[in-house]
């Protein structure tokens, strides 16, 4: 199966300077992310997970260059992007959109939806001027919303509306690439699903490709082709969504999957309960990140940074960052 | 087998008065909580999950008032009791723990301190006595080194160890009843499943009787058993959870139910139900539920049906279930598919 890689992300590193003292010295860094590698098929879905702080919006606003990455390289359709200007990448945000989890914050409340959605198209020149307005009702419709609704504002619509303006917004600019930040977590899990529906819809119709953050692994296996699990700045798993579910290889991953409530009472499942927080990533664990955690932690894991590997009994493109996988599956 | 009841809720109705308009937040809600048991109040936001907990202890903001019905526990209406009759009973025999512990805890205090207040008011315990309870408490509920956090302010803990600070500081006076809403919706899902465990925990350590209030039909699985769906301000349907899931009555409860993106299973197509959550200034007159209802008829249109006891047991307000039922006469609800209206 050959596909092309629409994106490509190089040991990508940002790390945020903390100042402190009386003058304002850089005293240390959060290492948000630090060391992260992986390619976006074209028309696929990859999701990144992970427990709160764990470093996937910040993987998401680096390759917005909405901060500048400390390090790494993030290659788009064949373009260097962090080589660009700043003026030559705000061109290239046409390709590049971004949906968040508020609407309502990434909504200017004096406009209109109409006026949201044909400033978009200006700013990048996406559409002639007289075009515009009616292509805004085209793309009120594709959102399901309706074509009399275009003069209204933000504060009329409800949280499930409000952020089909925002898809809406993110497609008239006809873009390659959308990065969804937890796009439905805030929304009511009947809403939820029109707007996950509705996603799946215009990627099928358009040839989209999602990078989509998620904390929701229901949300997150309804909607991804393929899956990467975030620990403390760091990707511990990365596997196609079957694999994932069904084969899962990263301790972290196995106590994830286990912790989430099924909606069944009658399913009674093995829980592995994690000892304790996710540690700062101010100063994270030495060698593996999650060795405070881990019930197989060894002296190994404390000091060594296990690597992402494909092990004989992992599908083909199905990689986890642990010293111990051979042994943790043969004694389980 | 004692079956007793602890709580028997009876057509509660709470509304705010905003400007001359009633916003009825609560609208009848009724349901029974056996003794030692927890059960499930599940809904969209805004449904009056909160506020009907909000209700039970008359911890409502200020233009909030309970309008009418009863809140029976241990066979006293609470409705009826004075200021100071309800509040020796909060914190006392009823506890509340809240979505956001951070809020709800004092940030100028140390946790040792805050314990400590709890307990001085309920039970007149003296500093150095408040002090080794704290502990006592904290590390019941599994806090590591809990000598030290005593000393500790609340912004010095993770938003999992505040959470366990809240249940430890509910727990102080040993409740009969502990009312929790949302206490895992702000929380990560590896430390939901620690504080889920705890609470299941304590609850068969100390026989307490739990009213579990979530959005999470994970959370009600793996927690209740009892379930009351709410809509609208009112309760749609009572059940025992197994049957609840096996085999929901109200089309809403169904379309909730196939809504859920499943972390378990595959599901090709979600089937959302159509529409939004009804605004409280601008509810339907009749059914509730009847602009997004796939089922809805003139009947549901123009009149609100009664919550009623079903054959087996079951609580279920919805036409379809009762002699006027005046649309399909063969209409089953459950595997109907036209729930999926999906735009
Ligand atoms: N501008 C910044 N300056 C300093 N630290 C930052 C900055 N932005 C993010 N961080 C830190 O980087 C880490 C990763 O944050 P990030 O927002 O990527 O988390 P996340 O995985 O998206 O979490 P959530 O699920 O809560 O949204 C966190 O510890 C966060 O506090
Ligand atoms: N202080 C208030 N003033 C006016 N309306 C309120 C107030 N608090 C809650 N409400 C309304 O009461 C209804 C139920 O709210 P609530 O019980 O908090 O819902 P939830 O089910 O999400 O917990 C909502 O429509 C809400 O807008
Ligand atoms: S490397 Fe060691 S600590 Fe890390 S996940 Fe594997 S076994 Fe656990
Ligand atoms: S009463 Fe009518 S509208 Fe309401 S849920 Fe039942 S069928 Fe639907
Ligand atoms: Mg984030
Ligand atoms: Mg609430």
């Amino acid at each position: 199966m050959s596909q092309k890689e629409l994106l490509k992300v190089n040991n990508l590193k940002q790390h945020f300077p903390i100042k402190g003292g009386i003058l304002g010295r850089t005293v240390n860094h959060v290492k948000a992310v630090d060391d992260v590698t992986f390619d976006i098929y074209e028309g696929e879905t990859l999701s990144v997970v992970g427990e709160s702080g764990c470093g996937k919006s910040t993987t998401g606003r680096a390759i917005l260059r909405l901060d500048e990455p400390t390090d790494g390289s993030i290659e788009f359709d064949g373009v260097d992007l962090l080589s660009l200007s700043r003026r030559d990448m705000r061109k290239k945000r046409k390709d590049l959109q971004v949906i968040f989890q508020d609407p309502y914050a990434s909504l200017n409340p004096r406009q209109t939806v109409g006026k949201i959605l044909t400033e978009a198209m200006a700013i990048q020149n996406a559409v002639p001027k007289e075009k515009r307005r009616e292509r805004a009702i085209e793309l009120l419709e594709t959102v399901g919303l309706n074509a009399d609704q275009i003069d209204r504002y933000p504060h009329e619509f409800s949280g499930g509306q409000r952020q089909r303006i925002g898809i809406a917004r993110a497609l008239s600019v006809d873009p390659k690439l959308i990065i969804c930040d937890e796009a439905v977590s805030a929304l009511d899990v009947s809403v939820q699903a029109q707007v996950l529906n509705l996603l799946k819809k215009l990627q099928r119709e358009f040839n989209l490709t999602f990078l989509f953050i998620a904390h929701d692994l229901g949300v997150v296996r309804h909607i991804s082709d393929r899956i990467i699990v975030m620990y403390l700045g760091k990707i511990v798993e990365i596997a196609d969504k079957k694999s994932l579910f069904d084969n899962p290889q990263h301790p972290y991953t196995k106590a994830l999957l286990s912790s989430i409530p099924t909606p069944d009472p009658e399913v009674k499942k093995e829980r592995i309960i994690l000892k304790g927080d996710v540690p700062s990533p101010i100063n994270p664990p030495q060698g593996c990140r999650f060795h405070t955690r881990c019930p197989f932690a060894t002296d190994i894991c404390r000091q060594e940074v296990p690597e992402l590997r494909n092990l004989d009994n992992m599908k083909e493109g199905h990689r986890a960052a642990c010293h111990h996988i051979e042994k943790i599956a043969a004694e389980h | 087998m004692s079956q007793e009841t602890i709580l028997d809720i009876k057509d509660l109705r709470t509304s705010f008065l905003v400007e001359d308009f009633e916003v009825k937040a609560v609208d009848g809600v009724s349901f029974k909580l056996p003794k030692g048991k927890t059960i499930g109040i599940v809904g969209e936001s805004g449904s009056g999950k909160s506020i009907t907990a909000m209700s039970i202890l008359q911890l409502l903001d200020k233009p909030g008032k309970i309008m009418g019905g009863e809140i029976n526990f241990k066979g006293k209406d609470l409705t009826k009791l004075s200021e100071k009759e309800i509040q020796n009973i909060r914190g006392n025999e009823i506890s509340m723990i809240f979505q956001e512990p951070m809020t709800s805890l004092n940030p100028v205090y140390t946790i040792g301190q805050q314990i400590r207040e709890t307990l001085k008011v309920h039970q007149g315990l003296n500093k150095q006595n408040g002090t080794k309870k704290a502990i006592e408490l904290l590390s019941l509920v599994g806090i590591p080194s809990p000598e030290q956090r005593v000393k500790q302010y609340p912004h010095e803990l993770s938003g999992g160890m505040r959470q366990r600070v809240m249940i430890a500081m509910a727990l102080a006076c040993n409740p009969e009843l502990l009312i929790a809403d949302e206490p895992t919706t702000a929380l990560d899902v590896t430390i939901q499943a620690q504080i889920l465990e705890l609470i299941k925990d304590l609850q068969k350590d100390l026989g307490m009787s739990v009213i579990m209030i979530t959005h999470d039909m994970g959370v009600v699985a793996e927690t209740c058993d009892y379930v009351a769906v709410m809509y609208g301000g009112k309760v749609v349907e009572y059940q025992d959870v197994k049957s609840i899931f096996k085999s929901p009555k109200h089309p809403y409860t169904v379309g909730l139910l196939n809504s859920i993106p499943r972390h378990d299973t595959d599901v090709d197509e979600l089937e959302p139900i159509k529409g939004n959550v009804p605004s409280p200034k601008d509810m339907p007159v009749g059914c509730r539920f009847a602009p997004r209802c796939p089922f809805a008829t003139e009947l549901c249109e123009k009149e609100l049906p009664s919550l009623d006891t079903q054959a087996d047991g079951s609580e279920v307000r919805c036409w379809v279930y009762t002699d006027r039922w005046d649309g399909d006469p063969e209409v089953n609800v459950r595997e109907s598919k036209r729930t999926a209206e999906s735009e």
